[in-house]
């Protein structure tokens, strides 16, 4: 397909999953996405563009132009070019329309990733390959070299390391080189004979001792040694969230708010005027003539303090482990070792990605669904995730506010979601239709995260909570203060009161942060604050807060990702569960 | 005594034996799916872990490590180098 000559020439990276595709379209393009160890982090495609350097030689088939700006793609991996799943039709199409390929290959395990790369040749496009994790051949004992490689293929082969940028230029500079593909052999039944027989002639390998991370990899997916680790790792996550969380709270944030920001409001609010319209919306109630962050509920206040200095520093301790153990590779041998669990669930081992993604948030995590195969299992994941499964904003609230009155309520929480989690899962795996299948999934190697795309990840995350949560706490608290110097809230507290009252044992004021639940979690249980419930009601009301709705972006990513029926669906299961799990503990507690 | 050595499959196979892919027995689809994540006939694995109650089989292929449930793992049949 010609397309018009104003459009910019698009190379598209092509790669098995898991080989680094996305670090060289960041190297390339300067765009910044969410890299991990583990295949299928890129779920979708990027795009960025690359401005060729001005001492770019052109030439080659692609006759690329010093200067020139290109479109880059960065397409989601697969292992082959035969379509299977959606996310490989994706891929081939994008392929297709490549002016150039880059197929980028993990160098320490050439044979199976040149499967992909014989294919690509087939399509007789530009083409180059980026040897890419070229550092870590020597560390696995294997040894290639590139300009065997490229004779066998007929295309140019450039060694790289996506992380520290090493090869990315000559990369550029290859693109000049690129001839079109030719095949290597045209009987698609022979390709592995012919990969075979160039990589004997072009790689060698050599016996090495097992690495310290290759005996760790081995313990972590054996039967006991795997659940041992498994448990110290999610113990020392959690010690790791709460301690790091609870060092920048004490240390920074509340100092912070309490000696910098407080008397400025204190002149803000002594200007206005308390008992007025814009003090009660800026300020919020004075606490025996004083502002509390946690109570006073105004913009200014409780509207800063709750996303700033109760949920972001969570949200940062969160992100730093979750990001540590994704670039680290842990998360596939989690999968491997929770995968009989799982099956129990209708899902299989990899669902427990999204879950662990759904602690920091629910919408990367319904979005991380798309890496399980069917539509059932995206269906019980995506209803788990956002019944029991609370995201780090809750959880923040849930430690400042019910932790002072003592952890075990805190624990309580946790016990019953996790239990409403597995119940839920075992009831939908007996009654949604449809199909699950197996877990087969690549392992990757264990690596130390190299500090700075770790760093630019973790900050990646948190300037999406600053970006996409805190204008909508914001916003969100003016207009409930607004809503309540109307009286509004009364009329519609009146209808249901009964009803909370009868089932939940809850008073009636709770029944607002409950409907504030649909536009944020972490402003609906910062409301429950002034209410004086005792730490009993407080334990049902956050439970159900947490179970009841889905906030307002997580219901536009399952209606986006699931369509209205299976969201209705989802709903449904939610407002039962809710219902039946606040009543419960209502009688129990 | 035994002049063809026994097939068995990747399920059944002891943990930390090596042996040679001999036969997928299984549709095309997943024969496929297989193959191109290097599980084929003649590759040389190694039986890295097998999850017990019904989990997941690890194996080693080359420099890749694959955990595939134990449905496929029974699939995949494999004659055993000699210890």
């Amino acid at each position: 397909m010609k397309k018009p000559e104003t459009a910019a020439r698009r190379i598209v990276l092509m790669g098995n999953p898991n080989v680094g595709k996305s670090m060289i379209f960041h190297r390339l393009t300067g765009v910044k996405v969410i890299v991990s160890n583990y295949p299928g982090t890129s779920i979708d495609y990027t795009r960025g563009y690359l401005k060729l350097p001005s001492d770019f030689t052109s030439g080659g088939r692609a006759a690329f132009r010093r200067d020139e700006r290109i479109e880059v793609i960065d397409a989601p991996g697969v292992y082959s070019l035969e379509p299977g799943s959606p996310a490989e039709e994706v891929a081939v199409r994008l392929a297709r329309d490549a002016d150039l390929i880059v197929n980028v290959v993990d160098a320490t395990n050439l044979e199976r990733n040149l499967y992909l790369t014989l294919q690509l040749l087939e399509l007789k496009l530009p083409m180059v390959v980026a040897l890419n994790l070229w550092d870590e051949t020597g560390h696995v004992g294997v040894a290639i070299d590139p300009e065997c490689l490229a004779r066998g293929l007929g295309s140019a082969v450039v060694p790289t390391v996506g992380v520290t940028g090493e090869g990315i230029r000559a990369l550029v500079d290859s693109f000049a080189e690129a001839a079109p593909g030719r095949p290597v052999t045209e009987d698609p039944e022979g390709r592995w004979q012919a990969i075979g027989r160039i990589v004997g002639r072009c790689q060698t390998l050599s016996h090495h001792h097992h690495t310290f991370l290759q005996r760790l990899s081995d313990l972590s997916v054996q039967p006991l040694s795997g659940l041992l680790i498994a448990g110290g790792v999610l113990a020392g996550a959690f010690a790791v969230v709460r301690g790091v969380g609870e060092a920048i709270i004490g240390h920074l944030a509340e100092p912070l708010f309490e000696n910098v920001l407080a008397p400025l409001f204190y002149r803000v609010s002594s200007l206005l005027g308390p008992g007025t319209l814009i003090h009660s919306i800026l300020i919020g109630r004075l606490i025996e003539g004083e502002i509390d962050f946690e109570q006073s509920f105004g913009l200014l206040t409780t509207g800063l303090f709750v996303p700033l200095a109760m949920v972001l520093p969570y949200i940062f301790s969160f992100y730093l482990v979750l990001s540590f153990l994704e670039d680290f590779g842990y998360l596939p041998r989690l999968a491997v070792l929770l995968d009989n669990l799982m099956h129990r669930l209708g899902l299989h081992g990899y669902a427990i990605i999204p879950n662990l993604l759904g602690l920091g948030c629910s919408v990367p995590a319904i979005l991380a669904t798309r890496i399980l195969e069917s539509r059932r299992q995206r269906f019980i994941a995506a209803t788990l995730i956002s019944v029991a499964v609370p995201c780090a904003a809750l959880q923040a609230m849930i430690f400042g506010l019910v932790g002072a009155r003592g952890w075990q309520y805190v624990g309580v929480i946790y016990l019953t979601l996790f239990v409403v989690w597995l119940g839920l899962g075992l009831i939908l795996q007996l009654t949604v239709p449809g199909y699950s299948p197996e877990l087969i999934i690549e392992i990757p190697h264990y690596r130390f995260p190299p500090l700075k795309p770790l760093a630019r990840k973790v900050r990646m995350r948190v300037a999406g909570f600053l970006r996409e949560a805190v204008p909508i706490i914001l916003v969100g608290v003016g207009v409930i203060n607004l809503l309540y110097w109307l009286e509004l809230f009364d009329r519609v507290a009146d209808l249901f009161a009964p009803a909370l009252t009868a089932v939940l044992g809850l008073p009636r004021e709770s029944l607002v942060p409950i409907l504030v639940g649909f536009l944020r979690k972490d402003v609906a249980v910062g409301m429950l604050a002034p209410l004086g419930l005792s730490a009993k009601q407080l334990v049902v009301a956050t439970t159900v807060l947490a179970m009841f709705f889905p906030c307002i972006a997580t219901f536009a990513v399952i209606l986006r990702e699931l369509g209205w029926k299976d969201l209705l669906k989802s709903i449904a299961v939610m407002v039962a569960a809710a219902i039946l799990v606040g009543g419960a503990l209502n009688l129990i507690l | 005594m035994n002049p063809a050595p026994p097939l068995v499959s990747l399920l059944d196979m002891k943990t930390g034996r090596a042996g040679r892919i001999v036969e997928v027995r299984s549709g095309r689809g997943l024969a496929r799916r297989l193959e191109t994540m290097g599980l084929r006939t003649g590759s040389r694995c190694v039986k890295i872990s097998g999850m017990p109650l019904g989990g997941p089989v690890v194996v080693q292929l080359g420099g890749t490590r694959i955990a595939l449930g134990r449905g496929m793992a029974r699939k995949v049949m494999v004659e055993e180098a000699k210890a």
